[in-house]
């Protein structure tokens, strides 16, 4: 049932790239339990614009958890303390009268910060670019029954696919490391014939953007897959590991 | 109230001779193409990195053109395209159930209440299948059977099962193959992507669109990108209404920069309210989530018998499951016996409001129905039902904190589970910038494709055929039909953005972005946006009158004169400044949400996703008026927001199909 | 060169060696249990070690083992501070499911490396050390005799045996992981075994240790 709440909001403010980053407390009363964490981000922009100042940066757009837009580190959790969710499906309901909600952009080298809670996350896009896709001209394609594909195996990729490309991984890792994400998308053309004529090329390029963007060594702890709003599994990244080391293996 | 005019010049939207199944066909045949050396003196700029716009971006690229590609997002990935849950139309026929691809086009056109173009429909159903090629050659993951072949579910308006999907992410896993396809084409240096970019204006030279200023939200700068063509994908209008199914960022700016340089606007009205959607709250919600169509395939819809009972459900004395069986009212399969709760998407949507206008809601508001799966849950089990919707169950229960697969009661041996309540909310926009067979608008060089355009819904869109026009659209459509028109700009070279016409385009969008920071009021962006989604909501609806339409117009005059006086943008011009991009959109808005009045005023009849309470049937049904309303309503800009625009009528001709009352009930 | 270079690379690098590291710690513990069975048993093997060709030359391997793995330990954190910016958190939360080692493997490296040297001293600067140099060494358990007879050996020697479990308790696991030798499947029976394979050899080091300290000191 509906409440209302009232807590302390402890936000990273930061001009642009440049300037010097420092947290703001605002004061937030009577929150309804019911309004997703956005809509209160919206709540306080109103109010600081009430009052003419101006109101805190983020990102987000579809807010039901499939553009990847929204990228809140919440009390040391990105996406915030609820699993298997993004920011924008995180609701007020989750915490508690009197909390301190810290709220900070992404921290990784690859991923510098725009303005307040936003960040720059080209860095991903640059990694697709290197050789996330299958390379045939529209038009080209066979019959889309031609060929078979198990059902386990279209799961899979499909369980791999369904990454977001938020970039919640980098921000949970210790090691700024993206592998969860590379090994996702890695992974779903790994697992379908169609992406296996050119597997070999797609993971050595695809790593070695990876590696020259500044992305950390994964050193195996899981909190990408923990903290991921997808669940995308600790396994894909084995995979991308197999890829790769059999890709080198055979030049 | 100012009266709208009326042109009576023809309107040319170059179908091709030929019976309507060789049409295109016949079109590919004698059309002029470029040839590959032509092709790389080329620049095409394609605005927009949804399904139509990355698709079609990519397809430019792949043929040789230079391609720059623009997004309001921080990566082409999340344009909006990505929420689509259900799935996507193709007639492939892979079920034996009597599909083809003159059954889809047939269905397409009924759906869409006989308002759409014939010959246009019909080319989107033929290239619906080589698209299901296309994305599984990409490596799209579509669901499977064990044998290892494609898996089809059925949806709103079709007796046949002809929708592929991917879980709950048709669109998201749909646009990363687009999204891949045009990463391969950035790799090869043929695209340049220009990601926190908002094009502002459409630069006309010597009639022909040749460019546009676009703004890069991150410097809050000005840039000037010129070209041969233009291509617009940039998504329908829904925001208008404040609260949709839409996501934040989607806005009209772009349709209507075009608009005010001339090109026609098409059937504003033809809004889709989509049925299903978790209702209402409160007022400081932001948008609201769609609940994907493919839970009528299992769930009923219903609200109680009795009022006594719907007026306990709204004081929250009872809860549904409190309710048995025999006194719950299945209003769609009642009215409805042989669709049944799969409807169409408006027919469903006016069905939900008639009940709770009747005062059967069943919330606290009144506005809201059940859809209830304790009947396929107590069939195939929890498990399965879970398989099927569970992503959906969970996203429900995050949002309400009420879970559907939870066993809630039990009457007389029957096992009630939670039903989800759900209300209709603005969704897709049918109408958009008119465009012709070559999906080219009024302005020469200036094409429009995916929701942005108009062309193949009519006056309802039927469930998964969203991501099929974008995707026809963008692959297989547009990259053939713009060489016609550039087969002849081959000897034009690079343009500069140093002529005055580049000059003047941006000059004006410094102005206007000077003014909205200098009014200094009071209000927010939202405050006022949110206003305006209320007039829009209340009086340009789910039903609408003369009276109620008119109240609309004047209210709007009212709104944009606070608008223009009272919005306040903290902050410069400096930098990112995400109020003054917001001020920017919703002054489009406004005008957005006038052109919708005056073209639901224009229309006396009810279709589709526009209902006029004076034309309906005694059962409440939609009532044509083909006589009249004939035809493609295309609107010209009178040179300034405040004037009323001018009515160019494109009328509709049917070889095909016979026009008849729509009829989902045997 | 693809292992030098990628950070796949180096992290099988680190697996490989982790893993022969690994061997050997579990060759030394059964090695050890032989003194706990009858002393001269343990200085047969300690003579069959001393500095013959073979001895020797498997110390090297085992040398350049430990080298490349904390070299590389070093260079991994170094690149991975890096990568993680300037700005740290202001509130951290670790999620379930991860293990705490897992995120503090160098601190549990350096004083797996602190016990190593000490150990060392204890022992190979005494006994193979010299022998390469030519010295006349005692058989291995006089020099048990020497070290455990001491009683605050055993609670450092304790502390350090922990300190290897958890970094094997890990490192056992992701080595196969970084190896793609996992999936789904066996991502958790590769953390069960590597669990076990950890307190196996941690049981038997406390086990020897405390039975030398028994023996010798009290």
């Amino acid at each position: 049932m509906e409440t209302n709440i009232s807590f302390k909001l402890k936000v990273w403010r930061q001009a642009n790239a440049h300037a010097e980053g420092r947290f703001e407390t605002y004061e937030m009363r009577d929150i309804p339990t019911d309004t997703s964490f956005l809509e209160m981000m919206d709540i306080l922009n109103e109010q600081l614009i009430e009052k003419g100042e101006e109101p805190v940066t983020f990102d987000h757009d579809c807010r039901e958890g499939i553009c990847g837009m929204c990228s809140l580190y919440v009390n040391g959790h990105p996406h915030g303390p609820a699993t298997g969710a993004t920011t924008c499906q995180l609701y007020m309901r989750r915490f508690k009268d009197g909390d301190t909600i810290t709220v900070e952009p992404w921290r990784s080298a690859a991923f510098p910060v725009i303005k307040d809670l936003m960040v720059n996350r080209n860095a991903f896009d640059q990694i697709q670019q290197a050789g996330g896709y299958v390379s045939f001209q529209t038009g080209g394609a066979q019959d889309a029954n031609a060929i078979p594909i198990s059902k386990e195996a279209a799961d899979e990729a499909m369980d791999s696919a369904t990454c977001i490309g938020c970039g919640a991984c980098v921000a949970a890792c210790k090691n700024g490391s993206a592998m969860l994400f590379l090994s996702a998308k890695v992974s779903q053309f790994a697992l379908l014939p169609q992406g296996r004529a050119e597997a070999k090329r797609r993971v050595k390029a695809m790593l070695a953007k990876m590696d020259e963007l500044g992305f950390g060594n994964c050193t195996n702890t899981g909190a990408c897959a923990a903290e991921c709003p997808k669940n995308i599994k600790l396994s894909n990244i084995a995979r991308l590991n197999r890829e790769f080391i059999c890709a080198k293996c055979s030049d | 109230m100012e009266e709208t005019k009326i042109n009576a010049q023809p309107i040319d939207s170059k179908i091709p001779e030929g019976p309507i199944a060789e049409k295109w066909t016949n079109y590919k045949a004698h059309q002029k193409l470029v040839n590959p050396a032509n092709k790389r003196k080329l620049d095409i700029i394609v605005v927009g990195t949804g399904l139509a716009g990355a698709s079609a971006a990519a397809t430019l690229g792949e043929m040789g053109f230079n391609v720059l590609n623009f997004c309001i997002q921080d990566s082409p990935r999340r344009a909006h395209s990505i929420a689509a849950q259900g799935g996507i139309n193709a007639a492939k026929n892979y079920q034996n159930d009597g599909d083809s691809v003159y059954r889809l086009f047939y269905d397409t056109v009924k759906g869409g209440d006989y308002r759409a173009r014939e010959a246009n429909v019909y080319r989107l159903a033929e290239v619906s299948n080589n698209i299901i090629d296309q994305c599984v050659a990409q490596g799209v993951p579509f669901a499977r059977e064990y044998g290892g072949l494609l898996a089809n579910r059925s949806f709103g308006g079709a007796q046949v099962s002809r929708t592929f999907y991917a879980k709950g992410q048709t669109g998201q896993q749909l646009l990363l193959g687009a999204y891949s396809s045009l990463n391969r084409m950035i790799h090869a240096g043929k695209v340049k992507s220009y990601n926190r970019y908002e094009m502002h204006d459409v630069v006309i030279i010597d009639g022909r669109a040749r460019g546009i200023i676009a703004k890069n939200l991150v410097t809050g700068k000005l840039e000037r990108f010129a070209a041969h063509a233009v291509v617009i994908a940039t998504g329908g209008y829904g925001n208008t209404y404040f609260l949709s199914t839409n996501a934040m960022g989607c806005n009209c700016s772009a349709a209507m920069a075009c608009y005010r340089h001339g090109a026609y606007f098409a059937n504003p009205a033809y809004v889709q309210i989509h049925p299903t959607c978790i209702p209402v709250h409160g007022d400081k919600q932001s948008k609201l989530t769609l609940m994907s169509e493919s839970l009528r395939n299992d769930g009923r819809i219903w609200v109680p018998k009795n009022i006594e009972d719907a007026k306990k459900l709204q004081a929250g004395q009872i809860k549904g499951s409190d309710i048995p069986e025999e006194e719950r009212d299945y209003y769609l399969e009642r009215r409805y016996p042989a669709f049944g709760n799969l409807v169409p998407r408006d027919v469903a949507s006016r069905a939900a409001k008639e009940r709770c206008d009747k005062g059967y809601g069943v919330n606290n508001t009144g506005k809201a129905v059940f859809l209830d799966f304790s009947e396929a849950i107590n069939r195939l089990g929890i498990d399965v039902i879970r398989q099927r919707y569970g992503n959906l169950f969970d996203m429900y229960e995050e949002i309400t904190d009420v879970n559907p697969g939870e066993l809630a009661n039990e009457i007389n041996g029957v096992k009630y589970y939670n039903p989800m309540m759900i209300y209709p909310a603005i969704h897709y926009t049918m109408g958009g910038i008119w465009v012709d067979y070559e999906l080219q608008t009024s302005i020469k060089g200036l094409f429009a494709i995916g929701e942005c355009n108009f062309s193949d819904h009519g006056a309802n869109r039927l469930g998964a055929s969203a991501l099929m026009q974008g995707l026809a659209d963008g692959y297989f459509v547009l990259p053939y039909t713009i060489q016609n028109y550039l087969s002849d700009q081959i000897t034009v070279p690079h343009f500069s953005t140093d002529s005055p016409e580049f000059d003047a385009a941006e000059k004006k969008v410094q102005a206007d972005l000077d003014n909205l920071m200098s009014i200094h009021g009071k209000r927010s962006v939202d405050s006022i946006h949110k206003e305006l989604g209320n007039v829009m909501w209340e009086y340009v609806g789910m039903a609408r009158t003369k009276e109620s339409l008119e109240t609309a117009l004047k209210k709007l005059k009212e709104l944009r004169k606070e608008f223009e006086t009272n919005l306040f943008i903290p902050g410069t011009q400096e930098g990112m400044n995400v109020e003054l991009d917001k001020a920017f959109r919703l002054r489009d808005f406004i005008t957005m949400g006038e052109l919708i009045a005056y073209d639901a005023l224009n229309r006396h009849e009810s279709c589709g996703g526009h209902f006029r309470e004076e034309h309906q049937t005694e059962e409440g049904e939609a009532k044509r008026d083909d006589e009249n309303f004939f035809y493609v309503a295309c609107w010209k800009y009178n040179g300034n927001d405040e004037t009323a625009p001018t009515l160019i009528k494109e009328p509709l001709h049917y070889e095909a199909i016979k026009v008849q009352t729509r009829n989902y009930k045997s | 060169m693809w292992l030098t270079n990628s950070s796949v690379g180096r992290k099988v690098l680190m697996s490989v060696t982790g893993l022969f590291l690994v061997l050997f710690v579990t060759f030394h513990a059964l090695m050890n249990a032989v003194a706990v069975i009858k002393f001269e048993y343990y200085d047969a093997i300690c003579e069959f070690l001393g500095a013959n060709w073979y001895a020797v030359a498997g110390t090297l391997v085992l040398a350049a083992g430990f080298a490349i793995h904390i070299i590389y330990a070093f260079i991994l954190t170094f690149q991975n501070r890096k990568a993680r910016g300037n700005n740290r958190y202001a509130v951290n939360a670790r999620p379930q499911n991860v293990e705490w080692a897992s995120q503090n493997m160098l601190v549990l490296g350096i004083i797996v490396c602190c016990g190593l040297l000490l150990h060392l001293c204890q022992f190979w600067a005494k006994m193979q050390l010299p022998e390469l140099m030519g010295d006349h060494v005692m058989p291995g358990s006089y020099y048990l005799q020497a070290t455990f007879s001491h009683i605050w050996v055993l609670p450092i020697y304790l502390v350090w045996f922990a300190a290897l479990w958890f970094h094997i308790s890990h490192g056992f696991w992701s080595a196969f992981q970084t190896l793609g030798t996992a999936n789904d499947k066996w991502i958790p029976r590769w953390q069960c075994i590597s669990k076990w394979w950890a307190t196996i050899v941690f049981i038997l080091f406390a086990v020897e240790a405390c039975y030398f300290t028994w023996f010798f000191a009290l």
